[in-house]
């Protein structure tokens, strides 16, 4: 009788297969992933223009393509919503060719920073060159933060190790952690330091997220070295050996280079970092999971992420922009993520938005219109400011007409 | 010895193994993991969502 019921199974699970053909079925973007490069590539690119045209400013090469290039590409290129079918999407997470896209990411951005480092020694450059220099690198840490996310998602080890590597440029190895275990876990809650609420201007959140992610990433960590029994100050401390990474990192390229390169490797590891944090502000912006009858928050739903579907962005960024699928399946690998219509969608990409979020009252009069569209006028449902909370009741407190 | 799966990704803690790198060591009972553990592998759920696994599947 079971072992019927078995060949039953496996000749309808035949069936399944054969009307599903993966070859049949081909990915718009599969090529477009290899242009993630272009990043970490960008000091080489600044140094070629440079060369070639003698114009200086193109040190700024970094900034220039991400919040410039991108957010025209966005509004040029526009939206693509399609999703791969159900049927292909455990074909396309296992095609490795996907995951060396974002390998190569990494030996990249190191001899990025190396030539960087190179640079700066040379005493080529003017000092508005250099910085400019610097300015590029922390678009490469902030963006190597992206690709180390899309890592420390996944069950491999291998996979982990290399997210601790791409964070070292920054600083930011207990992002690993914070993410993983404290923000996925609070996400679209008050508790959560990288969460943002309506009300919060990104300047306002940028300490807070920087500081209480640190603190909460503390937290995890040294509870789980008390359950193993272990001191919080050794290397099973997994901050503290990620840090260390950085340390002897930056201390290497000081005494290859010279101490010229210190004040250079902070700048470019504070504004990286920084962009991984405007990253995070407007990810879920004043977005609320409400709190059930048993005192638990309800279950993150993909109302509790902002989207976009804009093409340039989500090749930048690995599909990160397609965040609501992230949450509800955050091992899922990018090439499979999918747009999903019951979310929240932002005005433009990503890369746009960022610099939207940089001035507080233009992201505001953007984005609380549509917060509160999304919560249909009712402000009470929106994740507020508490210190802004009279404010806003008072500006957007009536129900809408 | 019982086996728990997290409904959302598929995470098994199974007590024989434990999870020796989160600190509970093979042979941990599912009743000494906090109820407010949640998933190592994707963090959507917690210990109290878990599904118990039957032995003999």
């Amino acid at each position: 009788m079971e072992a019927h019921a078995e060949q039953a199974h496996h000749h309808h699970h035949h069936h399944e297969h054969v009307d599903v053909n993966p070859a049949a079925w081909t990915d718009g973007k599969r090529y477009a992933w290899l242009l993630g490069i272009i990043v970490p590539l960008s000091p080489f690119l600044a140094w070629f223009w440079v060369s070639v045209t003698g114009f200086g400013a193109l040190w700024y090469l970094g900034p220039l393509l991400v919040f410039g290039l991108f957010p025209l590409l966005d509004m040029a290129i526009g939206l693509d919503p399609t999703n791969p079918p159900d049927s292909v999407l455990r074909f396309l997470e296992q095609d490795r060719y996907y995951r060396w896209c974002t390998y190569v990411f990494i030996p990249i951005q190191y001899a990025g920073l190396v030539f960087a480092c190179w640079m700066w020694a040379s005493g080529d450059l003017t000092l508005l060159e250099n910085i400019g220099l610097a300015l590029t690198m922390a678009v490469v840490g902030g963006i190597a933060i992206n690709t180390a996310h899309e890592l420390g998602h996944k069950r491999a080890s291998s996979e982990k190790w290399l997210s601790r590597i791409a964070l070292a440029q920054t600083g930011y190895g207990h992002f690993f952690i914070e993410h993983n275990r404290g923000h996925h876990v609070k996400v679209a809650t008050p508790e959560d330091p990288a969460s943002s609420r309506l009300g919060e201007g990104f300047w306002a959140f940028l300490p807070r997220t920087v500081i209480g992610s640190l603190r909460s990433a503390w937290g995890i960590e040294t509870t789980r070295l008390d359950r193993l029994g272990k001191s919080h100050w050794g290397i099973h401390n997994d901050i503290l050996s990620a840090w260390a990474m950085t340390v002897v990192l930056f201390a290497g390229l000081a005494v290859v280079f010279g101490p010229v390169v210190l004040p250079y490797l902070l700048v470019q590891a504070v504004i990286g970092f920084s962009l991984l944090e405007v990253v995070n502000y407007l990810e879920h912006y004043g977005l609320r999971r409400q709190k059930r009858e048993d005192g638990r928050y309800e279950r993150c739903m993909p109302e509790h992420s902002w989207n976009s579907n804009n093409v340039a962005s989500n090749v930048l960024l690995y599909h990160l922009q397609r965040h609501s699928d992230h949450h509800a399946n955050p091992t899922r690998r990018y090439q499979a993520l999918r747009h999903v219509d019951e979310a929240p969608q932002l005005p433009t990409g990503y890369a746009g938005m960022i610099v939207l979020a940089w001035f507080p009252p233009l992201w505001r009069r953007v984005m609380d219109p549509r917060l509160l569209g999304h919560y249909e006028g009712d402000v009470t449902r929106a994740n507020i400011q508490p210190r802004k909370l009279g404010r806003v009741l008072e500006r957007y407190g009536r129900p809408a007409v | 010895m019982s086996i728990w799966r997290c409904p959302s990704c598929g995470y098994v803690f199974d007590e024989a193994v434990g999870h020796p790198r989160e600190g509970f060591p093979a042979g941990t009972t599912w009743a000494e993991v906090p109820d407010e553990w949640p998933c190592p592998d994707c963090g959507v759920r917690d210990k109290v969502d878990f599904e118990p696994v039957s032995a003999d599947a």
